[in-house]
């Protein structure tokens, strides 16, 4: 065991042979996963065997949670109740609204034959943890496959869209914030209606609305809403408020930050919306109308 | 021809295999707490830190499997690429082999400043890798969790070495 042991056995292939070699299996695996996404299964292996390692890793904490909770001053309880009494009354009356608006609106499309707008099942999740790669932002969430999770479906809090479901493990699932460099969500003005797609900046509270023509109908202020054109998101749910508009006649896009509506990295408790949103069918011969139009 | 003594050397006796697998596990377990923010930008890396050790100290006991397992192990935990990590502790194995004699000629500050550029470049690796496919740079002061691993250096060694020390009276043992 010592290093001073000279080679009597065969020591099999020299370390740099071996650093070649593992490396080259680095790589295959790197451009497996970034290229073809062959990687799920032993991702989800991988994940299973991290899974006690894990939960071991976030007792301290959970139990220092519990700790805490229970020590927490009635004074504190009582403000909170008082705040939520408000809260709900102020939300009462609008509820009562709000019951009278869907009713008309519930008429008025029935009236006009429109789809019924899409109501989704949710799923309540926590977050366990931010994610520890500082490269992109993500949160891991306490649901997984076994809760019905699945890629691909938003995640919202109660103020506006969160991110989207990226990969998805048994029992915990990972969400892309809408901040992450490479997520993109199409919106709406809701004012003016201008369509535009939202990409995170890879940084806290601050999302790019880029390639928006300098002439959009769009100022400091505006909310931003999905559009649900996606078929991903569901319409209408806020976004972003937009906090700066740059318009330079030198560029032929405005430049155009915006800022979060929700809660991006200040929650614990997110929704996923479960359901798939209802699409239209996409017309069989849409490819072919405007060929037969420039014929004419 | 005079030969360099090294300085105040133990007898230790070797680590055995549970010490050196629980070594690893709790290295990563502390790797995954739920580190956020700033806590996070200023982590040193303990499972690089620990294989280090590992190939310099006992280089029979850890090879690259071991440390390539480790890696792919912390890329599923912290949902990037497969094989980000897995490259760089392969990467720091082979630097740990390599400077194995030469370190241990070298008293503690020095193998300090042995450990911290092994440490920036596997940290390097991967920045490199996570630019390469979608990552954002997240700022210069993300190395400094390499040089923070670079000054555990010390204590690392002395708690890694405990159950190796030899007991103080054998016949009584």
């Amino acid at each position: 065991m010592g290093s001073e042991t000279p080679p009597f056995f065969k020591r099999g292939p020299s370390p740099l042979s071996r650093f070649l070699l593992f490396s080259a299996l680095s790589f295959a695996l790197l451009a497996g996963d970034a290229r073809f996404g062959y990687m799920t299964s032993v991702r989800q292996i991988l994940g299973i065997v991290l899974y006690p390692l894990q939960q071991a890793a976030l007792a301290p904490l959970l139990a220092w949670d519990r700790i805490t909770g229970f020590f927490v001053t009635q004074a504190g309880l009582q403000r909170e109740n008082a705040r939520l009494k408000e809260e709900n009354l102020a939300q009462a009356a609008l509820q009562l609204d709000y019951a009278a608006l869907a009713e008309e609106n519930a008429h008025l499309r029935r009236l006009a034959e429109a789809r019924q707008r899409y109501r989704h099942p949710t799923a309540l999740a926590e977050i366990l943890y931010a994610g520890r790669n500082p490269f992109n932002r993500r949160v891991v969430i306490d649901k997984g496959s076994r809760h019905g999770l699945e890629p691909g479906q938003p995640v919202a809090d109660d103020k506006g869209l969160v991110g989207q479901v990226t990969r998805v493990l048994p029992w915990v699932a990972e969400v892309t914030l809408i901040t992450d460099k490479e997520q993109a969500v199409p919106v709406q003005v809701a004012r003016s209606g201008a369509r535009g797609i939202v990409f995170g900046a890879g940084r806290d509270d601050t999302l790019d609305l880029p390639f928006t023509p300098i002439s959009t109908d769009i100022r400091t202020g505006d909310t931003l809403v999905t559009s649900g054109i996606d078929g991903v998101y569901p319409p209408g749910l806020p976004v972003a408020t937009v906090s700066n508009v740059e318009r330079n006649a030198a560029y032929a896009f405005a430049k155009i930050t915006c800022i979060p509506s929700a809660g991006v990295n200040r929650h614990t408790q997110l929704l996923v919306l479960t359901g798939k949103p209802e699409r239209p069918p996409v017309p069989a011969d849409s490819a072919e109308t405007p060929a037969k139009r420039k014929k004419n | 021809m005079q030969q360099r003594v090294a300085p105040r050397q133990e007898i230790l006796r070797p680590a055995g295999w549970g010490v050196v697998y629980f070594s690893l596990a709790a290295a990563l377990a502390i790797n995954l707490l739920p580190w956020q923010g700033t806590a996070l930008l200023l982590r040193p890396d303990f499972v690089a830190l620990a294989v280090l050790y590992w190939c310099v100290y006992q280089p029979r006991s850890i090879g690259f499997g071991m440390a390539w397992g480790l890696g792919l192990l912390m890329d599923a935990a912290d949902g990037a690429l497969l094989g980000q990590h897995a490259l760089a502790y392969g990467a720091i194995t082979f630097a740990g082999m390599i400077l194995q004699r030469r370190i241990l000629m070298f008293g503690m500050g020095q193998q300090m400043l042995h450990a911290l550029p092994v440490l920036l470049g596997g940290q390097g690796i991967v920045l490199l890798v996570a630019l390469a496919s979608d990552g954002t740079f997240p700022g210069w002061g993300w190395f400094s969790g390499s040089f923070i691993g670079a000054a555990l250096w010390p204590p690392l060694v002395a708690i890694l070495r405990m159950p190796q020390r030899p007991r103080r009276d054998p016949d009584q043992a």
